[in-house]
């Protein structure tokens, strides 16, 4: 009896040795998986990013009273490596993508993405008590292609929703489109490149977005 | 809600509105000011571009050299918090075409949420004047005729820019007529009070959207498509809830078919288009 309570709470004893160091190494290394799953699902992933980015605007009073170049650089340091601008700029391009040279659409990628940059920046800058909330996305089939619903949160007016479509890559997840208000940005931009593609192909639509950046950049300088 | 207007009085209201655009239009046609693109009317949506055009740009004139200052002058003078109690007020009282619509869309449930929005912020929330029910976790659901008769299956027919009111579609410019019939302002009397209310309102709505409007000048090659598209898609979007089907093809150029033409190296001409 005695021996075989002594062997019990031998193996009780043991048994909670193995949980403590369980706990001690293995808990920290389970954390940093778990935590590592969690940065790689595209809802926390794009979750976290809003968040930060908004709670640095809210916290930097450079941006507060209006310094464009500084929100600028935080958007390009923070959004831009999270952005695939080559899909994007092949999506709204189109059909027409696939006779341009290499030099055209690097500079179409180019310029499509200080357009982009430039009209986020300015959406950004107008941030006040923002929050933002995930909403459900349902029907999703395919696990390397997903949308991301959320909602832009004030504490005047209605809610605004604002979606992402992301792609998994070997470099993590891409955003390659954009939905605010349910209006997706590639799309609308495909029926204005079209436009300027078929008046006059892919150097049209090139100088007709190089003006547009040089216009607002002078705007922005006046 | 007790009609302190005659019909045929609102609806003469209704007329002049009509007639005041069908001058407004005369006087562009007889300008022709707009800038009409060569491939205006190509895109099947839009078969009335020319026109639509013209009436936006009579629409771009009115916003920026009349409609635009005074909202910019109503934020400079009037504090934020009396205008939030403002578009809460008119947001409120838009509550009763929400509920109409929700109830002819057969969705008991909106409806409920919408007549319980308006009990709880006319009371608790001092008329309109705060949203007390959006604290409480309801959000508002806004709706209109237009997007009615699209869930029962109607489309939106060719794209339309209404003078002073701005994009549309035919369905929906149907819609706007029955959405004004059921507005409470409708009912707003004497004829002094009546206008006040509306300016009042239309300013207020536009002071909300200074900032969208100008990022849409921002972002865009050319804002009347720019617009126009995004008019068209936000509303495919709203008659689906918020989740329509897959409209444009996501093809993605770089992984073309077996066929298609291999992309050139850097310098080389494309064949012509």
């Amino acid at each position: 009896m005695t021996l075989q309570r002594s062997i019990r709470s031998c193996a009780l004893a043991a048994g909670s040795l193995l949980l403590v160091i369980a706990a001690g190494f293995g808990g920290p290394a389970a954390a940093t998986a778990a935590d590592a799953v969690a940065e790689t699902t595209p809802d926390t992933m794009i979750l976290k990013l809003s968040t930060e980015v908004l709670e640095e605007i809210r916290a930097d009073k450079a941006i507060q009273a209006g310094d464009f170049d500084r929100l600028q650089k935080l958007v390009n340091e923070r959004i831009l490596p999270k952005v695939d601008f080559d899909k994007m700029t092949r999506l709204a391009v189109g059909r027409a993508w696939r006779t341009a040279t290499a030099a055209q659409r690097a500079t179409l990628t180019e310029q499509f993405r200080i357009l982009l940059m430039r009209t986020y920046s300015g959406a950004l800058s107008k941030v006040t008590d923002q929050s933002i909330r995930l909403r459900p996305s349902h029907g999703q089939d395919d696990p390397k292609d997903v949308i991301v619903r959320t909602q832009i949160v004030a504490s005047q007016g209605d809610p605004i929703g604002l979606d992402y479509r992301l792609e998994k890559t070997d470099d993590g997840w891409k955003i390659y489109d954009l939905n605010i208000l349910g209006v997706w940005l590639v799309e609308n931009y495909k029926t204005e490149f079209s436009q300027s593609l078929n008046q006059g192909g892919i150097d049209n639509l090139i100088q007709a977005l190089t003006q547009k950046n040089q216009k607002l950049a002078a705007a922005a300088k006046s | 809600m007790k009609p302190l207007v005659a019909p045929d009085i609102a609806g003469g209201r209704l007329r002049r509105w009509m007639l005041g655009s069908a001058a407004g239009l005369l006087l562009l046609a007889a300008g022709g000011c707009a800038t009409v693109p060569p491939t205006a009317g190509n895109n099947p949506a839009d078969p009335y571009e020319r026109l639509n055009r013209q009436v936006y740009a009579f629409n771009d004139h009115f916003d920026r050299s009349l409609a635009q200052p005074v909202a910019r002058g109503y934020t400079k003078v009037v504090p934020r918090p009396v205008r939030d109690c403002v578009g809460n007020v008119f947001a409120n009282v838009g509550e009763v075409g929400n509920f109409i619509n929700a109830a002819l869309q057969l969705r008991p449930g909106d409806a409920a949420a919408d007549a319980g929005r308006f009990l709880v912020n006319t009371t608790a929330g001092l008329l309109g004047c705060f949203d007390v029910a959006k604290g409480m976790g309801m959000e508002r659901n806004r709706q209109d005729f237009g997007l009615t008769m699209g869930k029962w299956g109607l489309p939106p027919g060719p794209y339309l820019v209404l003078p002073f009111l701005g994009p549309s579609s035919l369905r929906d410019a149907v819609g706007e007529i029955p959405d004004y019939y059921t507005d409470p302002v409708r009912f707003v009397n004497p004829a002094t009070d009546y206008y006040i209310t509306y300016g009042v309102r239309f300013v207020d709505r536009r002071a909300q959207y200074l900032d969208a409007s100008n990022l849409v000048d921002d972002a865009a090659l050319d804002p009347y498509e720019f617009l126009r598209d995004g008019y068209l898609q936000r509303r495919r979007s709203r008659v689906y809830n918020g989740n329509p089907p897959p409209a444009a093809d996501y093809e993605d150029p770089d992984s073309p078919p077996a066929d298609a033409p291999a992309p050139l190296p850097a310098g080389g001409k494309p064949p012509a288009q």
